[in-house]
């Protein structure tokens, strides 16, 4: 992975807690967090929000093979989630891959996302979960 | 703005060409494409080459200085200008290229396109390729390439019936029409189940469904159509020339089944030219994905939205149909050394229009189109071509 200290910690809230924005002249809700409404652009007034992290899975893939930093997990399930307000987010779902469908219900679940190494630091984020099922204590 | 012509074209060999370097390519190709115009350096204007991540792949940035020294032109100061937009550089260097010969700014101007892949791991260069992707929102979450088009596959299976045996169909084809054109990476046929029993990478998508990785460069010498005549028996005119932009990651946009960036793109190039869909002979479409040929027939509008499954499978896009798409053998089967694939892509059209496309000709082709995409969908470029 790419990603160096400074770069993972300036985006903490939103890998964390889903932490976004809200535009209240056009009512769009975004994540990650958009500087810019590209609807009503310098028109626009965002306010932070913090999205439930509950939605469906618009599709979604079961990957073989990965690159270097994720391989070790593969195969994996990744999917494109449109949460309940609004925005669609790529993330993980664990769960087996005969269990992920179109149109299934998530939740977040707070996972190891990845490693800089034995000594690096480790990255922290949310991956999803099915709504109905119980936990999944694994990555 | 002046009309704009192509008078000469040059390309590599495609493939692992672990026996040469960036530089090698670049030269080899710019020389043929120079002697096919039958110019000299003296006369060129300009340089603009399509190069995505140079920096990743042989840690060279600054090609575009590099480029006019190994073509032997450093001595006359021509400017030359590195464009980047992903899978999409080559096509965004052609338009560069119009744009400053339609302007009436230079007149003799070079379109080129390059990229040595093999030089690192393939898990670097699958690395240096997530990186058309978004870094922070999608390959940080363990995002591949395959894996973006795998989730558009998905979708457009379940809303349209698609099969993974069309989208497996569309591989098949290349490779055939691959055999058919010396500078392919692939001059092998392949089965359906040939597909189906290659390893998967993200599914629905087998390695057979992608592109593979890729050593090539191709160049093209861009004129005003007026004094096209002066240096080619048979300059070939582009008639559309069409950019478009959408969201750089996949889940923001508006329908994970349709690239606007295509839709928008092809609609202005057909308007410029003055054309519709239906009056196109041959066109090389972005096949990074065997989905990504399904996509893009649908999106430019040579079918109906999700009827581009059925029509592979009817066989509409081989050569001898209707409407032969991707006779080099697309970048599936003729190979996707990113930056060069939109140059390619000019070059294949040039030939059929010219008539010397060999044992791949299509009959009587007058009309071509070339699509070049970058990423998964973030940049589109269309191009329309007449005799």
């Amino acid at each position: 992975m790419t990603n160096q200290a400074p770069r993972f910690w300036r985006s903490i809230p939103q890998r964390y807690n889903l932490s976004g924005t809200h535009c209240t002249c056009c009512n769009e809700y975004f994540f990650p967090p958009r500087n810019l409404c590209p609807n009503c652009r310098r028109g626009a007034h965002l306010e932070d929000y913090t999205f439930k992290g509950t939605g469906s899975v618009i599709t979604y893939t079961t990957i073989y093979t990965a690159t270097e930093d994720f391989d070790r997990l593969t195969p994996y399930n990744l999917a494109i989630i449109q949460l309940d307000e609004g925005p669609k987010i790529t993330g993980q779902i664990v769960s087996s891959s005969a269990g992920v469908k179109i149109g299934m219900r998530v939740r977040p679940v707070f996972r190891i996302l990845g490693k800089e190494g034995d000594k690096g630091i480790i990255y922290y984020g949310t991956k999803f979960a099915p709504l109905l099922e119980p936990s999944c204590s694994t990555e | 703005m002046r009309s704009v012509s192509i008078i000469g074209v040059g390309c590599t060999k495609f493939g692992e060409r672990w026996d040469v370097s960036l530089r090698d390519m670049i030269a080899e190709a710019g020389v043929m494409a120079i002697g096919d115009a039958e110019i000299t350096g003296e006369q060129i204007d300009a340089l603009y080459v399509g190069n995505m991540s140079a920096g990743r792949f042989i840690e060279q940035e600054h090609i575009g200085a590099l480029i006019a020294d190994c073509a032997g032109l450093s001595r006359l100061h021509v400017p030359s200008t590195r464009v980047e937009a992903a899978c999409a550089s080559g096509g965004l260097a052609l338009r560069q290229a119009v744009l400053a010969v339609a302007s009436g700014y230079s007149d003799i101007v070079i379109a080129a396109g390059v990229e040595k892949m093999t030089d690192v791991s393939t898990g670097t260069a699958a690395d240096a390729l997530a990186a058309a992707a978004d870094r922070e929102w999608e390959c940080f979450f363990g995002a591949t390439f395959p894996a973006l088009y795998a989730m558009m596959a998905k979708l457009h299976m379940r809303r349209y019936g698609t099969t993974h045996a069309q989208m497996a169909q569309v591989a098949v084809k290349n490779h055939h029409h691959a055999c058919m054109n010396p500078i392919a990476q692939y001059h092998m046929e392949i089965t359906i189940d040939d597909v189906f029993n290659s390893p998967m990478v993200a599914d629905p998508l087998h390695v057979l469904d992608c592109s593979p990785i890729s050593d090539g460069a191709a160049a093209l010498v861009l004129a005003p159509t007026e004094m096209a005549r002066r240096f080619s028996e048979e300059p070939i005119k582009i008639v559309g020339s069409a950019q478009a932009s959408d969201t750089l990651a996949l889940h923001d946009r508006r329908d994970l089944t349709t690239l606007d960036a295509t839709v928008h793109a092809g609609r202005s190039a057909f308007t410029q030219a003055g054309i519709e869909p239906r009056h196109v002979d041959v066109a090389e479409v972005h096949d990074c994905f065997t989905i990504g040929e399904i996509l893009a027939i649908e999106d430019l509008g040579f079918v109906e939205k999700g009827q581009g499954g059925k029509a592979t499978e009817d066989g509409m896009t081989a050569l001898g149909s209707s409407l032969p798409i991707n006779t080099s053998g697309g970048l599936k089967a003729c190979g996707h050394p990113v930056g060069a694939t939109g140059i390619k892509q000019a070059y294949e059209i040039v030939l059929q229009l010219r008539g010397k496309a060999g044992k791949r000709q299509v009959d009587e082709a007058e009309v071509g189109l070339a699509h070049n995409v970058g990423g998964s969908g973030g940049t589109a470029l269309v191009h329309i071509f007449t005799r």
